[in-house]
């Protein structure tokens, strides 16, 4: 636990030395804070537009951190030969890989905490109204969807080339199951066979991300999701981390590294 | 060392002789990136207008509370829900006229219908799965920036500018903006009768200025005459409205000869020509009574 706890401070610290965060909110501070001063129609009520453009811009910059920060992680290791003294510890293949997920995943829950503070802030000042539990549900969720992505990308890291290409192949798989994953079953049913099966079989196997978008229950001031719902969530999102890590580990575990 | 500071003064002039012949030539050329519409163009093209509907859709998107059918949904939602009906009417949900009925349809429609397996039942916890409206504290508001954003990308686009009058005016009572952003709109389509039809009404319901009013829905009524007399289907709706209102300002001027006039214009037209025929009675009677008529005003005839 504590060479996995050791391995994960490292990537934490990497995270606040490198820029990509910095430069990613202060973007979405300023077009946020931009847009906000639009006067549309003398009304300073208006704020769903605003909640809805600062939540884009937050998904959009959480998913950058975690795919590019996650892509670069074992393939710089293996760049820089420091793989073998930190397998010479002796550190495990597993423990390594956990280490890995375990940095970018506390990595990701501090650059939401932030993004999510300044959401709340901008929200809550134009709006005066403050749904703190709502807020809660909404990070929870899109932290652990980011659990399944960091692992999806380290899986991936261990099978393409390049950290560019597997950033590309990833972030193209996860705005594509955010986009189509909950319309998949419909388009399937209306297939002809077997095209209906394979289609079908896909929709039920693929990791379920749209689960974890909840930002339109949040910028339209819905109820907030049944805590049994959550729940379920937060075990389905823990059930597939673990699967792409243990493909992950069966990948990695013997693995040539020079 | 002199002669090169004389020929940086020579460039430095010529420069700038340059830069006055250049700029108003600039200013004037057509493919300028000066106005907030030049950079609109420039970025976006004639694919503007395919956005312009995108946000108008996301304004109807944003009244329903988010509930809203996805592309994938839409064929099942043309052959039965009348929500189709209201996106296709341009998302004016006016309690004053039919699409009222449609809107409380609308309201019992379910465009989800049962769910189709688990992860489907499991989904809709997370998404805005039930039917509701921006209806209450002056919400109607949110809807405002995706239609103004509409009108920028698509100024010819006539329903942004009307939908947008009407919450404007009738719920969030913000009459001079309603008027100002009706007035934009005029000014990109002049010959626009939904257009002169709102102002028309703005004029009489809100300004209580009957001869504007009065003006503005004759004027509406002979755009309405020039570009859809001969088609085949016609807005007859709008035409209702307009003689509608014309009849009310007439009423109320006193001239019982023009209000008896479009009445017998809408008596062609209307489903319930009866009730019309009744009201041309009951002006009849009116003005056989005798009685001090109000002054009319002049009628100024653009």
């Amino acid at each position: 636990m504590n060479n996995i706890l050791a391995l994960a401070i490292v990537v934490i610290k990497e995270l606040y030395r490198r820029k990509d965060f910095y430069v990613l909110f202060v973007l979405t501070g300023l077009l946020t804070v931009l847009l906000g001063s639009v006067n549309l129609f003398n009304d300073d009520k208006i704020v769903r537009y605003l909640k809805e453009i600062c939540l884009l811009l937050i998904w959009v910059s959480c998913l950058v951190i975690a795919i590019v920060t996650t892509a670069r992680q074992i393939p710089a290791e293996r760049e820089n030969r420091t793989i073998f003294p930190l397998l010479a510890k002796p550190v495990s293949r597993a423990q390594v890989l956990l280490g890995k997920f375990t940095g970018c995943w506390l990595t990701c829950g501090l650059a939401l905490l932030i993004f999510y503070l300044f959401f709340g802030v901008v929200s809550g000042t134009r709006e005066h109204h403050w749904p703190f539990l709502n807020y809660f549900q909404a990070l929870w969720l899109h932290w652990w969807l980011l659990a399944i992505v960091i692992a999806m990308t380290l899986l991936g890291s261990l099978i393409f080339a390049a950290p560019s290409s597997n950033s590309t192949i990833i972030f193209i798989i996860v705005v594509g199951i955010l986009l189509l994953g909950r319309h998949l079953g419909k388009v399937a049913l209306q297939l002809p066979e077997p095209s209906q099966s394979i289609v079908y079989s896909g929709y039920m196997a693929m990791p379920h991300l749209e689960f974890f978008d909840v930002r339109d229950l949040i910028i339209h001031n819905r109820d907030l999701i049944a805590w049994w719902a959550w729940g379920m969530a937060t075990l389905y999102a823990m059930a597939y981390s673990a699967f792409f890590l243990f493909l992950a580990w069966l990948a990695f575990r013997k693995k040539a590294l020079n | 060392m002199p002669s090169s500071y004389l020929l940086l003064s020579l460039l430095f002039v010529a420069s700038f002789s340059l830069a006055t012949l250049l700029q108003p030539l600039y200013q004037s050329w057509e493919g300028s990136r000066t106005s907030s519409t030049g950079v609109i163009n420039v970025l976006f093209g004639d694919s503007r207008r395919m956005f312009a509907n995108h946000f108008f859709v996301e304004a109807d998107i944003y009244f329903h509370n988010g509930y809203y059918p996805s592309i994938f949904d839409q064929g099942k939602l043309h052959e039965s829900s009348p929500m189709a009906q209201t996106i296709e009417s341009g998302g004016k949900h006016e309690h004053d006229s039919p699409r009222h009925d449609d809107h409380e349809k609308e309201r019992k429609s379910d465009f989800m219908g049962q769910p189709k397996d688990w992860i489907d039942r499991f989904g809709r916890n997370f998404y805005a799965s039930e039917h509701t409206h921006l209806e209450k504290n002056g919400d109607e508001r949110e809807i405002l920036p995706w239609l103004r954003l509409s009108a920028e990308l698509d100024p010819k686009r006539v329903e942004s500018y009307t939908v947008a009058a009407y919450w404007l005016r009738n719920r969030l009572g913000k009459v001079k903006e309603a008027e100002q952003f009706l007035r934009e709109g005029l000014r990109a389509n002049p010959q626009s009768y939904e257009i002169l039809f709102e102002l028309g009404r703005v004029a009489f319901e809100n300004r209580k200025d009957s001869q504007t009013a009065r003006n503005l829905l004759e004027l509406a009524l002979r755009r309405w005459r020039e570009q859809q007399e001969g088609n085949s289907e016609p807005d007859i709706l709008l035409h209702q409205r307009i003689i509608g209102h014309l009849v009310e300002v007439e009423e109320q001027a006193g001239n019982w000869d023009a209000a008896k006039k479009y009445l017998e214009e809408l008596k062609t037209y209307s489903p319930a020509p009866q009730e019309i025929q009744k009201q041309i009675d009951e002006i009849t009677q009116k003005n056989t009574l005798p009685s001090t008529p109000q002054p009319a005003p002049a009628r100024d005839d653009k």
